[in-house]
């Protein structure tokens, strides 16, 4: 591909950070028709506007989602992506792959699509980039053969995603890649047939470091933690003071409760675990010699959001501890019923958070049979502005009816 | 006789391959069963099990745009190296593990050949960090709501910022996000420093387009600030341009009526987000530029901007200290001084209960 005909473009080819410019060069050499998609982007990049036309309902027999349908409004001048849909493909949980399976959805994907994929969208799924209507179900049925499945879009529950977890993390307070798997296989049909007043997002992050962006980027966040206390291993502790960590600085100076305190004689650790936030800090600098205690669990937080509509949402602790063994079945019994509710109540394109702004966190407790806790809010509210239920008061009695019959003399 | 012609059986519903079916040997047998980490090189880790056992981990960038071709690149190293496994990471970095620490140099020669470099990893013992990769959106590669390109802006500052994933020179982390729109498929709200494509005009209605492809009340009561009405007469719909603020939500419900405005269109940087609870809890972003130019194909004015805050954080910041606590130790008004970011009145926010922004005590700094 000559640079002058993609001046602009080409600008992005260079530089050390790798360049999906030259993904799609690299793509349109095997695929001729993926130059126009080359073209259009020139002409996006020159125009500062989008070619990609709103919409248009494509799907795969049975199912409701999975697939985006994408037309262009240059395809005239671009035939090869005058249809241009995504199919998602639902990730395995962690990202983990044989190269056998990798080269299996390569394989298909080069002879029903683009040749072009992201790894991975945004939240979770393979992206495969780029396709006409007419190969969207011949492609759906070989990847189901090679044993993959779409993943979640539009109204529906989307592609459940989890951090790398157990598997390769000495955090991980439960079992993130398991808990992601059986959500996924349980809600099979929520998720391919929207159904709901709008979208829906599970992840799940081993630990309060939480590298899947589970409080932000899902209306159910499950954020592994635990209870007791921090286990410390004295040894490991003298060995890094005596490697050179200074454990004054940078371990107890930033622990957010100051619950820590060092004897630099000893080159020994105490920690006041009732006074612990398990911000993780001291276990993250100090991975040989402090790990999260042996009554794991994790957190759950409703709500994280995008802006649209009302506004970003950093997910609400709901439930502040259930215990791993208990997790999977309290996880799938309150998800239920936070749909139901939602599905109930809920308005077109109206997240759940934006729902329980609008109808209250009690009428939401009570839905969900949670029952309050300190620990779900920062602190209690400042206005004393709040809702009474019948069952709470005594008898009503009439002010107008005392009066009366006092002026009465009564 | 001639058979029948058999419909195969449908399969559907089985969702992803089982994660278990996809874990090299190594991972299997010490699956929730790791001592500790740690950090070789930048872009190198190693996680000692248990058993004893070691898995190595060699860290890639990753443009998330991959070309099959290149897939099958990765996988003849991941055959070679890693006894046909790979893996990548929430933050669109690949992986490769290894039992074997001598072949790690090979290893990473290969990958860097083959255009891939490796680093963004961080050594929290020894509080030193490098970048990751920046989590973001598809833009005009394939989206139909981008105020801006996605991944041209994304190449443009990881290569002003490539040290910076190759070394481990950072004093905290730091997660930069971008999305293209404020849809945010990339929900980067949360973000040490985060990029959002944003419009600054109404939607244009083309009432034909209305006519035939919008449902008209669902998109009136969708909008946030009640900036559209029913035109029944005419079925269209009306825009109070006073009222809107241009978010594109009724867009993405209506393709009648785009905010597209090449010139008009731009970036937003948010800043101070994190995610993490350690030290400090996470926190959504706080807005500190509302506008930059939208400016293809390399954004100068955008790239400028994110390196002057990630540098000036980066001088100033004490060891672990991100950004959100960086400017908690500094506060606001001495981070608009150092990053020489003007404070412009779009920063005060007017949206919803704007004052809990407000600041309600004399405790500030000159």
């Amino acid at each position: 591909m000559s640079d002058e005909e993609f001046p602009l473009l080409s600008e992005l080819k260079k530089g050390p950070w790798p360049s999906f410019v030259k993904e799609i060069e690299k793509t349109a050499e095997h695929k001729p028709e993926i130059k126009d998609l080359l073209k259009q982007l020139e002409r996006s990049y020159e125009d500062k506007i989008t070619y990609w036309k709103h919409g248009g309902i494509v799907s795969v027999r049975g199912y409701g989602g999975g697939v985006i349908g994408r037309y262009s409004f240059l395809a005239k001048e671009c035939p090869g992506i005058a249809e241009f849909h995504t199919m998602r493909v639902n990730q395995p949980a962690g990202y983990f792959y044989t190269t056998e399976a990798l080269r299996k959805i390569c394989d298909i994907w080069e002879e029903y699509g683009s040749g072009l994929t992201n790894m991975h969208g945004s939240t979770g799924d393979i992206i495969l980039l780029g396709t006409i209507t007419k190969n969207l179900q011949p492609c759906f049925n070989a990847l189901a053969k090679a044993g993959f499945d779409l993943g979640g879009s539009g109204s529906a529950l989307r592609t459940p995603n989890a951090c790398v977890g157990p598997a390769r993390c000495e955090f991980a307070c439960y079992d993130t890649l398991e808990l992601c798997y059986d959500l996924t296989m349980t809600y099979q049909d929520e998720l391919h047939r929207p159904m709901w007043p709008y979208k829906f997002k599970f992840k799940m992050s081993g630990c309060p470091n939480d590298c899947v962006a589970a409080r932000a980027r899902s209306d159910f966040g499950i954020i592994g933690t635990w209870k007791d206390e921090i286990k410390i291993d004295q040894e490991q502790v003298k060995k890094y003071a005596e490697e050179g960590v200074d454990i004054q600085k940078q371990v107890v100076e930033h622990c957010p409760t100051k619950c820590i305190e060092y004897d630099p004689e000893k080159k020994e650790i105490k920690i006041d675990n009732e006074n612990c936030v398990r911000c993780m800090h001291c276990i993250n600098v100090l991975p040989k010699a402090l790990r999260p205690g042996d009554e794991k669990g994790a957190c759950i937080l409703l709500g994280g959001k995008a802006p649209i509509l009302e506004g970003p949402v950093m997910g609400w602790v709901i439930v502040p501890f259930i215990p791993a063994d208990e997790l999977a079945d309290f996880v799938k019994d309150l998800a239920e019923k936070v749909w139901d509710w939602w599905d109930e109540n809920g308005k077109y394109r109206e997240r759940v958070a934006e729902l329980v702004e609008r109808l209250g966190m009690m009428n939401f407790l009570e839905a969900v049979e949670l029952e309050p806790d300190p620990r779900m809010v920062k602190h209690p509210r400042e206005n004393p502005f709040f809702f009474w239920r019948e069952e709470d008061l005594k008898p009503r009695t009439d002010p107008w009816k005392i009066w009366r019959e006092a002026e009465k003399g009564l | 006789m001639a058979s029948e012609p058999v419909e195969e059986e449908y399969i559907s519903d089985i969702g992803p391959p089982y994660f278990r079916d996809m874990l090299p040997p190594v991972i299997k047998n010490n699956y929730g069963k790791w001592k500790y980490h740690e950090v070789l090189k930048p872009g190198v880790l190693v996680h000692v099990a248990e058993s004893g056992d070691k898995v190595y981990t060699v860290r890639a960038a990753n443009p998330r745009l991959l070309s099959i071709y290149t897939i099958r690149e990765l996988c003849d190293l991941a055959d070679k190296y890693c006894d046909g496994y790979i893996r990548f990471t929430t933050r669109n970095n690949i992986e490769f593990l290894l039992t074997d620490e001598s072949k790690i140099d090979d290893l990473i020669k290969e990958v860097e050949e083959l255009g891939f470099p490796i680093g963004g990893t961080w050594d929290a013992t020894k509080a030193k960090y490098s970048l990751s990769n920046i989590v973001h959106t598809q833009g005009w590669i394939h989206c139909h709501t981008p105020a801006i390109d996605a991944s041209g802006v994304v190449k443009s500052i990881m290569d002003a910022l490539f040290d910076h994933f190759r070394n481990m020179d950072l004093p905290g982390l730091c997660r930069i996000s971008l999305a293209c729109c404020l849809n945010m498929c990339g929900a980067v709200h949360a973000s040490d420093i985060s990029l959002v494509g944003v419009h600054r005009t109404p939607p244009v209605v083309d009432d034909d387009a209305v006519r035939r492809t919008c449902e008209i009340p669902s998109t009136v009561s969708g909008c946030p600030t009640g900036a559209l009405r029913p035109d029944m007469k005419n079925k269209t719909i009306k825009v109070d341009e006073s009222k809107c603020m241009y978010c594109g939500n009724c867009y993405t419900m209506c393709p009648g009526m785009p905010c597209f405005d090449p010139e008009n269109g731009g970036v937003a940087i948010l800043v101070g987000g994190k995610l993490s609870d350690a030290r400090a809890p996470s926190r959504l972003s706080k807005v500190v530029v509302p506008w930059l130019p939208n400016n293809p194909p390399r954004w100068p004015e955008v790239v400028d901007t994110i390196k002057t805050i990630l540098e000036t954080w980066a001088a100033d910041a004490k060891p672990h200290e991100r950004i959100a606590e960086w400017i908690d130790r500094i506060g606001w008004e001495k981070f608009f001084e150092k990053t020489g970011i003007e404070f412009k009145v779009q920063l005060i926010d007017d949206f919803r209960l704007p004052r809990h922004t407000f600041r309600t005590t004399t405790q500030f700094k000159w």
